[in-house]
């Protein structure tokens, strides 16, 4: 019991860093209607500047804001030099330009930093705690925990500031939040900037786990997308529920089921997404539209 | 000079042209009507102000070139324009969508003296301020479009066909709040409209444009008088 307790605390904790980059992603999604498929490798782009600042022997707080800054300045400058140019043409071309994005930022990452695995500090110092006889690391309850704050944030950017109702306003129709005055290109900017340090979060949560590499997100992204997909794309909430699920589910089918085993455990959060998205096309918290004509 | 002043102004959607070197002026305080069939070219007029489609020629407010400069500097100038098909934001709350037409304004207070007075002029409003715009029926959206157009205190609303698919007595009310948001606030208007009588019921002088080109203007009295005005736009 204590060992599923444990296992389902783990999966808790993987699901928070999908659901960083599951929350980046819904982002997007909702400010320019695509699917940014270079969201894991921006944010590994990011981790390795905290990695280099971290090498010339900054403090990994201080490192980790500067990563953030580099993100957004990132994110935003993808949206205004190249996503902008796609935006409100055909979507399957603006896909393929993200991927053509993954691609080449990945390459970029591995061509200064090369595929070798290298370690990458905590935030979280090393221990467990004893909570009724279940051990849980403090790794896990802070990634928890930074994840429920990030969410709390993002709940007060979008609810409460001026900010946040301008940027749903322009997630809502950017041509019409153009004659209230509202500054929209800045604004998707501003939109894929966060959702890059959101990005680079899960990078730099994923990074102590996994050792850095170019490709340690990718997993990662994978499962995000699952997670977005399932929350149902337009739902920050669903989205993170949907990833704390798939986490929870990867490490108990990996431990209990035999003969999934960790090759094949990947595919068991698709298994469920696809019954799922059977059952409620819209996905588990996205609204069920219903179009005026 | 005019607060605002068309001249020789004409627009195309890619090789298609529309317009064909389109003048008028509008006095401050004043309500301007544009009449005209179907794809005369009355809205593509109104987003050629606005900075949603590509025009050449001239077109200046307060004096200042605008032609050229992108919809939300001219918005932010003080030109509110209510689009066709309204346009509200559909996934936000009325009362969003009000505030997200004060957007540039930065008085909190008035902002929300505003607010009330909108809810004034459309008590439909009030009961449904919560409620998603997408949830409005097609009249409460008109009202919630102009509403929000207000919000932004612009110095020229900009209407196009805010009757367009309302029940007659639908349009009437939208209208009446019009005219009194018109004379109460004296902000200027360009009103588009098919239904001539109800854009007479705002505007003092008017414009008919067929095929891109200003056909006929002149004050409502002499324009209502016009055998052809009456029979394309009146009904009668
Ligand atoms: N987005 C567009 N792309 C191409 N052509 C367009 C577009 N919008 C309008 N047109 C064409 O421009 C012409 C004028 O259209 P416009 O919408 O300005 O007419 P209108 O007077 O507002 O008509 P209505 O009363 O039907 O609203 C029409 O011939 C129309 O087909
Ligand atoms: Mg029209």
């Amino acid at each position: 019991m204590a060992y599923t307790i444990q296992l389902i605390v783990e999966g808790f904790a993987t699901g928070s860093i999908y659901g960083a980059l599951a929350l980046a992603i819904v982002l997007v999604n909702r400010s320019t209607g695509l699917i940014n498929f270079a969201q894991g490798s921006m944010g590994v782009l990011a981790t390795f500047v905290a990695f280099g600042l971290v090498q010339l022997g900054a403090p990994l707080l201080l490192a980790m804001l500067v990563a953030f800054v580099f993100a957004f300045v990132f994110g935003a400058g993808v949206e205004r030099f190249v996503v902008r140019r796609f935006e409100g043409g055909d979507p399957d071309t603006a896909v393929v330009v993200t991927i053509g994005l993954f691609v080449l930022i990945a390459g970029i990452a591995a061509l200064i930093w090369g595929y070798e695995p290298r370690q990458f500090p905590s935030l979280f110092p090393p221990q467990s705690i004893e909570i009724l006889g279940v051990f849980i690391s403090l790794r896990s309850v802070g990634t928890i925990v930074v994840l429920v704050a990030v969410m709390a944030l993002l709940q007060v950017l979008f609810r409460f500031t001026k900010l946040g109702l301008a940027m749903r306003a322009v997630a809502d129709n950017p041509q019409s939040a153009s004659l209230s005055g509202l500054p929209v290109s800045r604004l998707l900017m501003v939109g894929w900037g966060l959702a890059a340090v959101l990005g680079a979060l899960a990078g730099i949560l994923v990074a102590p786990q996994l050792f850095i590499s170019p490709t340690m997100l990718d997993f990662a992204l994978v499962y995000a997308l699952a997670a977005a997909i399932l929350g149902g794309l337009d739902s920050p909430l669903g989205a993170v529920v949907a990833a704390w699920f798939i986490g929870i589910v990867e490490n108990l089918a990996g431990a209990y089921i035999d003969f999934i085993g960790d090759d094949l455990k990947i595919a068991v959060p698709f298994i469920f997404m696809l019954v799922i998205l059977i059952a409620r096309p819209q996905g588990l918290f996205g609204r069920k539209v219903t179009v005026r004509i | 000079m005019s607060l605002l002043e068309l001249e020789d102004v004409s627009a195309s959607y890619g090789y298609a042209p529309v317009l064909h070197g389109i003048s008028f002026g509008l006095e401050a305080n004043r309500a301007e009507g544009i009449l005209g069939a179907n794809g005369a070219g009355k809205t593509t007029t109104l987003r050629a102000i606005s900075g949603m489609v590509p025009a050449t020629g001239r077109i200046r407010f307060d004096g200042v070139d605008i032609l050229g400069k992108s919809p939300d500097r001219i918005a932010r100038m003080g030109i509110a324009h209510v689009p066709e098909g309204r346009g509200t934001l559909g996934g936000l709350s009325v009362r969003d969508n009000l505030r997200i037409g004060a957007y540039q304004r930065k008085d909190r207070k008035q902002i929300d003296e505003h607010i009330e007075f909108c809810l004034d002029l459309f008590p439909n409003l009030r009961e449904r301020i919560s409620s998603n715009a997408s949830a409005l029926s097609g009249g409460e959206q008109q009202m919630l479009a102009v509403a929000r157009a207000f919000m932004a205190q612009p110095r020229v609303i900009l209407l196009d066909e805010a009757s367009l698919g309302l029940a007659p007595s639908t349009a009437q009310r939208v209208y009446d709040a019009i005219r009194r948001l018109q004379t109460e606030t004296g902000v200027a208007m360009v009103v588009v409209e098919q239904n001539a009588s109800l854009a007479f019921s705002v505007v003092d002088h008017a414009l008919v444009l067929e095929t891109g080109r200003v056909s006929i203007e002149g004050p409502k009295e002499s324009l209502m008088g016009m055998d052809e005005v009456r029979r394309a736009y009146l009904g009668g």
